[in-house]
């Protein structure tokens, strides 16, 4: 079954961090991935820009109204995802917990509606 | 044998299938689909067309491959027809493949594996809401409905359907695994399918006298889900506990009314009126489950049964053992709850002051402040202190809490005894 896991963190943190602690957690990140992928588990991912760069775009009365910013403004933001092929819930719950957002942010599991 | 007769026996054998087989026959669908509610929805049909083709054709020699054979015809029928959208395939050729072992299966039944236990586990997996594991268990293990496990539970049966649906649809879609978890995830995995079943348990046990017979039933079943869980996992001392702790309290469960109905605390209990065999079997049970040397909440549990029980049996006082295993409970749980139910046991040992002392604060708790037994301790406890007009408000406050008349009765009698001996003085 194909999940999305999607990361959520503080995106705020990210610019506070020292040059070394910034290289630290993206060579987290890409150790996941390749691991994601030597498991032959990785479909696709991709690390998103800040919610300063989202553009929130709806129809309201038949005219686009497109506004600055995010959809949903919480204290942690979705930053990226990763796209997995696994047999079930567990295995994804158990690559989920292995993402290093879910050690400073939450990472939500959601199968994909296959069509 | 004519028509007449035909259905009474077509009924009978349906009848003692579903009580026999319900919960393996949808465990064993369900795990090659993943999906519990056609699971339901096949069997239903099967156990229709059974109760229609068994009174012509006489009941079949296996009834279990029977409705196993046409159960599975029906899931794959209704995969092919409606839910075609949303099934590609591929994924129906895998189900029918699944499916086959069915067939295979109905060829020897006596073969059909079971299992309920992993069904158990899927109902009680973590991306289920802790509040509908107990509910889910009881209908996909049992087959009660959403009508009964909603008066069980106090709910209204549409808001129980509802829900029941939602975590079947949930248990589909996100792919929950039909499986019992491995070694090192079991121990874990398995506290949430105790919890449900002692949930069940605990539902059942509201209504002591046993006068609802949809609740008194829940607590049968749930002693029947223990019993199934420790004899498909032999050694898992927690289980084994869980196990122990529901005999142990069925056992005094006629001691627990008097003629008249009314409420009789355990140390007022007729001892005659104990089923010793179940004490018993509680007993060995706890034995075994110590012997396999891994403690938790479930053996401290029926431990603390077991030195009631000892206590009143023996007339030997055991209150610093019994205090030691409320420390053990609540250093593993920390609930208010054992803290409540030690403070009681610290009266026996060091006086009722000592005892309001070890009580959980309220303050610090608001959910006690709803707890009627939290105000039942405390109001105890200060009579035995002679703090008359605060017990007095105390016992007011639980007999407003209190949902078994019975029970409110037996406070209401406390409090206006108290009365009288504030007049008395």
């Amino acid at each position: 079954m194909k999940y999305i896991l999607m990361a959520y963190v503080n995106e705020g943190a990210w610019p506070k961090m020292t040059k070394a602690e910034q290289e630290q957690g993206a060579a987290a990140y890409m150790a996941y991935g390749e691991a994601l992928q030597k498991a032959g588990a990785l479909v696709g991912s991709n690390r998103l820009r800040p919610t300063s760069s989202a553009t929130t775009v709806r129809i309201a009365d038949g005219k686009s109204q497109v506004l600055d910013g995010p959809y949903v403004d919480s204290k942690e933001q979705l930053g990226g995802y990763f796209l997995i092929d696994v047999p079930d819930l567990d295995a994804a719950i158990s690559w989920a917990s292995r993402c290093p957002a879910a050690a400073h942010g939450a990472v939500e599991v959601r199968p994909i509606w296959e069509m | 044998m004519n028509s007449r007769e035909g259905d009474e026996q077509a009924r009978t054998t349906a009848e003692a299938v579903a009580r026999r087989s319900y919960g393996k026959l949808i465990a064993f669908l369900a795990a090659r689909t993943g999906d519990v509610a056609a699971a339901e929805d096949a069997l239903s049909e099967a156990f229709a067309a059974a109760l229609a083709d068994w009174p012509r054709k006489g009941s079949p020699a296996s009834p279990e491959a029977w409705l196993l054979t046409v159960a599975r015809r029906k899931i794959i029928d209704s995969y092919r027809g409606q839910r075609r959208h949303e099934v590609a395939g591929e994924e129906l050729q895998v189900l029918t493949e699944g499916l086959g072992a069915a067939a295979i299966a109905a060829e020897a039944p006596n073969q059909i594996p079971d299992q309920r236990l992993a069904l158990m586990f899927v109902c009680s997996h973590p991306a289920i809401e802790p509040g509908i594991r107990a509910p889910l268990i009881l209908q996909v293990i049992l087959g009660l409905d959403a009508k009964a496990i909603a008066s069980a539970f106090l709910t209204s049966p549409a808001a129980m359907s509802k829900r029941l649906v939602r975590a079947k649809e949930k248990i589909r879609q996100a792919g929950i695994p039909f499986r019992v978890p491995e070694r090192e995830e079991l121990p874990s995995r398995l506290d949430a399918v105790l919890d449900a079943v002692y949930a069940a348990f605990a539902e059942g046990w509201t209504d002591p006298a046993g006068t609802d017979v949809a609740r008194r039933d829940l607590t049968e079943e749930a002693m029947f889900l223990a019993q199934l869980v420790t004899e498909l996992l032999p050694e898992e001392p927690e289980a084994l506990g869980l196990l122990a702790l529901m005999l142990h309290a069925e056992a005094r469960r006629r001691a627990r009314r008097g003629a008249s109905g009314e409420y009789v605390p355990l140390a007022e209990q007729d001892l005659a009126l104990w089923d010793l065999r179940m004490i018993d079997e509680a007993e060995a049970l706890l034995r075994r489950a110590s012997a396999l040397g891994v403690i938790g909440r479930y053996q401290l549990e029926g431990a603390l049964q077991s030195a009631h029980v000892d206590r009143y049996r023996t007339g030997r006082t055991n209150w610093a053992e019994v205090v030691r295993l409320y420390d053990a409970l609540f250093a593993l749980s920390g609930s208010p709850v054992v803290a409540i139910n030690r403070a009681l046991a610290v009266a026996e040992l060091q006086g009722a002051s000592a005892a309001l002392n070890a009580m959980p604060d309220v303050s610090t708790d608001a959910r006690l402040a709803e707890y009627q037994p939290y105000w039942a301790a405390r109001a105890e406890l200060l009579v035995k202190t002679g703090s008359n007009e605060e017990a007095r408000r105390a016992y007011e406050i639980a007999i407003g809490l209190e949902r078994d008349p019975a029970v409110r009765r037996f406070l209401q009698k406390r409090q206006s005894a108290l009365a009288s001996v504030a007049e008395g003085e």
